[in-house]
């Protein structure tokens, strides 16, 4: 590694920690994040240079604590609040701990007080310690927008007054379930990352593996947490899969599955093996169950369908999501015929009304059925829907096949 | 959610005919929904389209000259005018801002009622088949 990617592996690591020290110290958040970035960038110049201080986090707090001090006594307006600040400051700096803050502010980032499209960047942005520049990048949009989203967010937890400590025992749960939403949703926010001419992106999905990890670390004995990280696992297997050379989408059923990530596969498995047995499931543990049954079939045809449509039923009745309703009537059609799938869609009309993926998902059973006319009104009424780009060009292309030439 | 959110204006649309305090108020309206939209972070991108007479039809065949005709079809009942690309948290916010455009104020006040045009730009992660 050369110093400067030692360097920037070093802040990226520190960043939250630091972050969290200060926030600790001087409860606002959002100047205190200022103050961080500022010091990063500080390190970031300093330190290729100047060498890697002997306690680089010290350093940190010790310059972004001076910056945080500054941008108070700049803002005369604000006066009071320094005096509160300086009324409540400890006699003696406070040491530098090596105790892990960040998942502190884990929670703190994804308050449910914030909208998730608030959360997320200020998750990737506090706790994953990415640039603006590279969220804004990630998510297709410009830099200042993200830049004022993110002020946006912070600005909302000074003013909703929200502590940063844990959650107690009786928020836990409801809090933890909002984490868990927002590392999902990095997840799969990546997982489209995939397709279209984008060149140089953060990688979310990724990301959103690594911060899981963290939060594991931090909770070895929550098993939802587990459940998800074993479900991001057991998905990301499959991307180099997933995806054909001009980024269009290959369904499971016809990817070579030979090119999945068999490291992946099998850490995946092992954490729901670990987990599964403690009988606390949840829905990502069911959804990682599912996972695991398609990356242990060598082939499509050797799919355990009957227990996908079990797991598919633990889920449905667990969550009452049409959705799931959705994916358990395919998993029926493959144990007992297409007739019965469709069927089981008959309900979904009115929950999930003009939905694409209703379409998409009656057109393929009925082409299953044998009714390919009404296969390829579904698709093309779908491919009208969808707002994935690649899904369109998916159904549209399925459309075509069953017309012939 | 991103979304492209599309004013229209009628050719024979007399803005050039407004008043000065009707033109500045409406043009207040404007910017004040642009603003916010931009201090939110929900604003990507916004344009406004010069008017029909520097407009140009194209049409080729790619073997001969292109036919390049001046300003818009004469059939044309309503053409852009501008638009705003935003990325917000649900439709109903992007219908929220289409409203609030449509009820601009026009000539004394009465709101112009413009039709606003709001489509989603196709960048729904795609799901797993």
């Amino acid at each position: 590694m050369s110093l400067h990617t030692e360097v920037e592996y070093l802040l990226r690591t520190q960043a939250p920690q630091v972050l969290a020290a200060l926030v600790r110290r001087h409860w606002d958040f959002a100047d205190a994040e200022d103050a961080v970035q500022e010091a990063l960038i500080a390190a970031a110049t300093q330190w290729p240079v100047d060498g890697v201080p002997g306690n680089p986090r010290g350093w940190l707090i010790a310059v972004a604590g001076r910056r945080l001090t500054d941008l108070w006594r700049a803002d005369v307006a604000r006066r009071h609040r320094e005096d509160l600040v300086a009324a409540r400051e400890p006699a003696v700096p406070a040491q530098p701990s090596n105790e892990d803050d960040s998942l502190e502010l884990l929670f703190l980032c994804c308050h449910p007080v914030l909208a998730p499209s608030s959360a997320i960047p200020l998750t990737l942005r506090a706790v994953g310690g990415l640039a603006t520049a590279e969220i804004a990048a990630a998510f297709l949009v410009p830099e200042d927008t993200m830049a004022k989203r993110i002020s946006r967010a912070k600005q909302r937890i000074r003013t909703s007054g929200v502590p940063f400590r844990m959650p107690t025992p009786v928020e836990w749960d409801d809090r933890l379930r909002n984490v868990l939403h927002v590392l999902y949703l990095i997840f799969n926010e990546g997982y489209s990352a995939s397709a279209g001419p984008h060149v140089v992106r953060v990688d979310l999905s990724t990301e959103a593996i690594r911060l899981t990890r963290a939060l594991r670390a931090a909770l070895p004995d929550e098993p939802e947490v587990v459940g998800l990280l074993a479900l991001m696992l057991l998905t990301d297997a499959r991307r180099p899969a997933r995806t054909g050379p001009a980024g269009q989408l290959i369904p499971l059923s016809e990817q070579d599955r030979t090119r999945w990530n068999q490291t992946l596969i099998t850490e995946g498995i092992a954490l729901l093996s670990e987990v599964l047995p403690r009988r606390a499931v949840g829905e990502y543990q069911l959804q990682a169950a599912i996972a695991a049954i398609h990356d242990e079939a060598a082939t499509a045809d050797e799919t355990d369908w009957p227990q996908i449509l079990a797991l598919y039923g633990l889920l449905e009745r667990m969550t009452g999501n049409p959705m799931v309703t959705l994916n358990r009537a395919i998993a029926l059609a493959m144990v007992q015929g297409p007739a019965a799938g469709l069927a089981a869609l008959a309900d979904l009309d009115t929950e999930l009304p003009d939905h694409h993926r209703l379409d998409a998902v009656r057109a393929h059973l009925l082409d299953l059925a044998g009714d390919t006319d009404s296969a390829i009104m579904h698709y093309q009424r779908a491919a009208g829907r969808t707002t994935s780009l690649a899904e369109r060009d998916y159904l549209t292309a399925r459309a075509a096949r069953l017309r012939g030439p | 959610m991103k979304y492209l959110i599309m004013m229209t204006q009628s050719p024979d649309d007399p803005v050039q005919e407004w008043t000065a305090a009707d033109v500045k108020a409406s043009w207040a309206h404007m910017q004040q929904i642009h603003q916010e939209m931009a201090e939110a972070g929900e604003l990507l991108a916004a344009e406004k389209l010069a008017g029909p007479e520097a407009t140009k039809i194209v049409t080729a065949d790619g073997a001969s000259a292109p036919v390049v005709t001046d300003g818009i079809y004469p059939e044309a009942k309503e053409l852009l005018a501008g638009f705003w690309m935003v990325d917000v948290d649900s439709e109903q916010r992007a219908i929220e801002i289409a409203a609030r455009t449509s009820a601009a104020p026009g000539p004394g006040g009465t709101p112009t009622r413009k039709p606003i045009v709001v489509r989603p730009i196709m960048d729904a992660p795609p799901p797993e088949w």
